[in-house]
């Protein structure tokens, strides 16, 4: 029978268990009644081992001939050679065997690539799917959306287009009403006019008649009542209307309108002059600014000035030339203007090319330069606005400052003095010297109460020396009546007694009195009483505080009466 | 500023002769000529009825009085105060009469503008001129007093007489493309005579001495028109001042508008001096009040002392909105001055009666506004200078020159409610009307500060 070995099929590594047998088989598509028939042969193999009891179940010790005619049916059926040596009897041929076994390795192997191959495909075309799927979905949910845009789309469309329609139906309207409004405007200007002009007719007509009115009674009252007639202005007497005169009068009013016509040009003529010196400076200022085409070759661009320039140069030449003149004709006016329209146009372009290169610049390296300059700038700026602020709060300070020591003294004399500020050291001086007269015053007035005290106080020590005088020449007189030498003592006494009371008086005076004035008796007294008499009206407190001294004038009097007589 | 004591007027007659010496003034139905200086009486007439009008003749040497109700005209000669003259228009009727320039002739307008009638007081010669129009200004004489322009209306046609006022003769006679002429006024330079429509249609023309016409103008069409016109002094420039608020100026070469000036009722331009007058609170220190009041205490205390204050721009001028359907409206740019130095326009808008415009000509600008407190009366130049005298109907009188403006109390007794002022042609002088009165102002020179 051969080596006949359980072979392990190279199937897939993964362990044989029912499930993929089931698919193994089923994949195989193996003839029914071979299924049937591994189906049967395996069931009753129970104990043998999971790999080899696939491959036992088949083919067993029992049946081998029968397995093996089987397989030779099979593959023959296949298209393999006949496992049989020679066709007949049970010699197996070997090699066609192995042979068939490659043949069916090879096959199984070729089959396992296809299918491999077909299950990417499948999974691809799986995946495909999806993918068609998802976008499928997508584009019907895009195609929604977009159909539902649309319609709305269309709704806007169809609103706005309502719109449109009513709002040109109102424009018509309008218009039309406007036009109605002129038509009706024009029409009844048209019949206003029309009954103006006859009312107006009407009018004349009644003026007409009044005119004849008036006309037929002008004898009665119209007329001018001079006393006499006054002489022309121009002294001359009045003409006759003449056809000479007419002409005259043409004449004359011809001549002040051309003199106004003249007048006119001549002011004209002038600004026209000016104004074209103005130009021509104005120009020669252009060519001057404008850069010469020599000096810059770089400026290509600018090529079509410099053939313009000597044109425009020669140009001036010309012009210069007809100015002197003073031509004014037509194509000269034009050149002139051309020409400085077109200088203008090149300075212009000019200006433009600088400002770009100059922001070019400004954009490139000297930003911050720029930046730091208008940031020193502003510190700059805010610096003298701060110093400014000082300046002016200092001045509001000074100005209140001012105004304060103007209010204080607020009566009006001194107001009206400090208007006129020339016054104030006067006004001051002045004050000063109220002050000191105020206090000579006051000490005047102290030393005269002073001396009407002292006077008084004299007053009475004379009154009480006067008396003790009385006493003592009474004692004297009484004590020396008996004696002869009386008269002669009263004589001497009186004598005496008046020089000594004279001397007494005289040193009691000075005594007492220090001021030279008191020296002499008759008129310090007389003062004295003077002093007492004013007393009352000077110094009313002496008086209050000294009453007793107002009887003492009146005893002064009696005693100068004694005196005097 | 001095201000004479003040004298009787009635019905605002009070005016300067020509030649700056005299002034004659009316009271009721006497005429009263006074020497300008020491407001002397130097003549006193009678006429025979209240005198509605008075004119000096340009020699100064005549007056005319017309008295409209008995359609007489009196003139009176300041020479021989012995000499009269007396013009009776009887049933004509008397509308109006002016003298002519050359002072020797008299033109009065008869009742319903029917005739004009030109009596000479030189010869026995009576002139009629027919068909007058009846307009605002329907009679212009230049300022040479050469030429005179006469409106005329015939067939429903309006028509320019130029007459020669030397012979009467006429000199022109030709048609305008007006539909109711309204006025017609001369150039200074006596070459240009402008001739404006009717307020219900914008057009002004222009004609030449000779009769040519210049140039034609029209702002806009159906809204109202032209409401008043000044030519300035130099007749360079023609000011048109129309009911839409605006001024438009037209040049004398070509007669096309150079500008337009608008009066919008908020000022919001800040190189604009707003002047505004505003009460200064009255103080009356008690301790000066006297039994009886003085003269200048009694006028204090019952008018209000002002003083004029810068506003703050932007302002708003006090607007009011016309009545709408009523004729003659008081809209648009009603009055119109030139300074004498051709150097500013002073222009008043209706609608902010208020307030008076005045515009730098030579910039062609808006320079300062001024804005009283009661409606502005009238105002006029000074003949001399850039000064503007106003009176607003109150007892004050306010003058307005480059360098500033002031409010001046008039000190007289009682109510002087100032209705109408007019300039002594010397500058120096002027009259300050009232209802009932009148008194004299004398400025010194360089007063305005």
């Amino acid at each position: 029978m051969g080596d006949w070995k359980t072979i392990t099929v190279p199937a897939p590594s993964s362990v044989l268990d029912s499930k993929n047998t089931s698919q193994y088989t089923s994949e195989k598509k193996m003839s029914p009644s071979s299924l049937n028939m591994q189906q049967v042969l395996r069931l009753p193999l129970p104990s043998s081992k999971s790999t080899h009891s696939f491959f036992s179940a088949f083919c067993t010790e029992e049946n081998v001939e029968q397995s093996i005619s089987y397989l030779n049916r099979e593959l023959t059926t296949l298209g393999f050679p006949s496992l049989y040596a020679e066709s007949k009897g049970k010699e197996l041929n070997l090699i066609s065997i192995l042979n068939c076994m490659n043949e069916l390795l090879v096959l199984q192997r070729k089959n396992l690539r296809a299918q491999e191959d077909v299950e990417m495909q499948h999974l691809k075309l799986g995946s495909d799917m999806d993918h068609l799927q998802n976008c499928y979905a997508k584009l019907k949910e895009q195609l929604e959306a977009s159909k539902r845009e649309i319609v709305g789309l269309q709704e806007r469309d169809r609103q706005l287009q309502c719109k449109n329609r009513n709002l040109h139906q109102l424009l018509k309207n309008e218009k039309d009403e406007v036009q109605k409004l002129q038509n009706i405007i024009a029409s009844r200007a048209t019949q206003y006019n029309h009954d103006m002009k006859r009312k107006e007719r009407e009018y004349n007509k009644l003026k007409e008649r009044l005119h004849q009115l008036v006309m037929n009674k002008k004898d009665k009252k119209i007329a001018m009542e001079v006393l006499n007639y006054v002489g022309r202005v121009d002294g001359k007497r009045g003409g006759w209307r003449t056809d000479k005169t007419e002409a005259r009068n043409e004449e004359e009013m011809y001549k002040a309108l051309l003199r106004d016509y003249e007048q006119c040009q001549k002011q004209l003529l002038v600004e026209n002059a000016e104004l074209r010196k103005v130009l021509q400076q104005m120009k020669k200022e252009i060519i001057s600014l404008l850069p010469p085409q020599k000096q810059k070759p770089r400026e290509r661009s600018e090529d079509g000035i410099g053939p313009v320039l000597s044109d425009l140069e020669d140009d001036v030449g010309e012009l210069n030339k007809e100015n002197m003149w003073e031509l004014s004709c037509e194509t000269v006016r034009e050149q002139l203007t051309n020409s400085i329209r077109n200088q203008w146009r090149m300075l212009k372009n000019h200006v433009e090319k600088l400002d770009n290169q100059v922001s070019r610049v400004h954009s490139g390296a000297l930003t911050d330069k720029d930046v730091i300059s208008r940031e020193d700038h502003e510190l700059e700026t805010e610096k003298l606005e701060l110093e400014i602020q000082h300046c002016k709060e200092m001045i509001k300070t000074q100005q209140q400052l001012l105004q304060q020591q103007l209010m204080s003294p607020c009566d009006d004399d001194t107001t009206v003095l400090l208007q006129d500020c020339y016054l104030l050291e006067e006004r001051e001086r002045l004050q000063e010297e109220w002050k000191l007269f105020r206090e000579q015053k006051k000490n005047f007035e102290k030393e005269r109460r002073s001396f009407t005290e002292a006077a008084i106080r004299l007053g009475l020590e004379r009154q009480a020396f006067e008396e003790d005088r009385g006493t003592w020449l009474k004692q004297q007189f009484l004590s020396m009546t008996c004696d002869s030498k009386y008269l002669e003592n009263v004589k001497t006494q009186s004598a005496t007694s008046g020089s000594s009371d004279q001397d007494n008086h005289l040193m009691n005076t000075r005594s007492q009195q220090k001021k030279p004035r008191s020296l002499s008796s008759v008129p310090t007294s007389a003062e004295l009483c003077q002093t007492i008499q004013h007393t009352p009206y000077s110094s009313p407190c002496a008086i209050s505080n000294k009453t007793t001294e107002e009887s003492k004038p009146n005893q002064w009097e009696e005693i100068y009466r004694e005196e005097t007589e | 500023m001095n201000f004479s004591e003040g004298f009787k007027l009635s019905g605002l007659l009070c005016k300067f002769s020509p030649d700056g010496k005299r002034l004659a003034s009316c009271v009721q139905y006497r005429l009263i000529v006074r020497d300008v200086n020491t407001l002397q009486i130097l003549q006193l007439y009678t006429c025979l009825d209240q005198i509605q009008y008075v004119e000096w003749s340009s020699d100064s040497l005549f007056i005319l009085c017309a008295m409209y109700k008995r359609g007489i005209v009196q003139v009176w000669s300041l020479e021989q105060p012995d000499w009269h003259c007396k013009i009776d228009e009887g049933s004509a009727g008397l509308v109006a009469s002016c003298w002519s320039p050359d002072g020797r002739h008299i033109l009065n307008t008869t009742e319903f503008h029917l005739r004009i009638t030109v009596w000479s007081l030189c010869t026995k010669s009576v002139s009629y001129i027919k068909y007058p129009k009846a307009c605002q200004q329907g009679i212009a004489f230049t300022k040479d007093g050469h030429y005179m322009a006469l409106a005329e209306r015939r067939d429903c046609k309006d028509f320019i007489s130029l007459f020669v006022c030397s012979d009467w003769q006429l000199l022109r006679h030709f048609d305008t493309e007006t539909q109711d002429l309204a006025g017609i006024e001369w150039a200074p330079n006596g070459c240009v005579l402008a001739v404006w429509d009717t307020c219900l249609e914008y057009k002004i023309l222009l004609y030449s001495l000779d009769g040519r016409l210049l140039s034609t103008y029209r702002a806009y069409e159906w809204s109202l028109g032209i409401k008043s016109i000044a030519w300035s002094p130099s007749s360079q420039f023609l000011a048109i001042g129309s009911y839409d608020e605006k001024v438009r100026i037209l040049n004398h070469v070509t007669w096309k508008k150079i500008t337009e000036f608008e009066h919008p009722p908020i000022i919001a331009n800040p190189k604009i001096i707003v002047y505004k007058e505003v009460e200064k609170s009255a103080t009356v220190e008690t301790q000066k009040l006297s039994f009886p009041p003085t003269r200048e205490l009694a006028s204090s205390l019952f008018s209000i002392p002002s003083k004029y204050d810068i506003s703050q721009v932007p302002m708003s001028l006090q607007y009011i909105k016309p009545v709408a359907d009523r004729a003659n409206p008081r809209i648009g740019i009603g009055t119109l001055a030139f300074s004498p130095d051709n150097c500013f326009l002073a222009t008043k808008n209706d609608n902010t009666p208020n307030a008076i415009w005045i515009w730098d000509i030579q910039k062609l600008k808006l320079f300062v506004v001024l804005e009283q407190l009661c409606t502005v009366n009238s105002f006029q130049w000074d003949p001399r200078q850039p000064r503007l005298a106003i009176c607003t109907g109150n007892s004050k009188v306010y003058l307005w020159s480059p360098a500033g403006c002031v409010s001046v109390q008039v000190p007289m007794e009682g109510d002087f409610q100032v209705l109408s002022l007019c300039w002594h042609s010397g500058g120096d002088t002027m009259a300050l009307l009232s209802k009932d009165n009148f008194c004299l102002c004398y400025l010194e020179r360089e007063e305005v500060k």
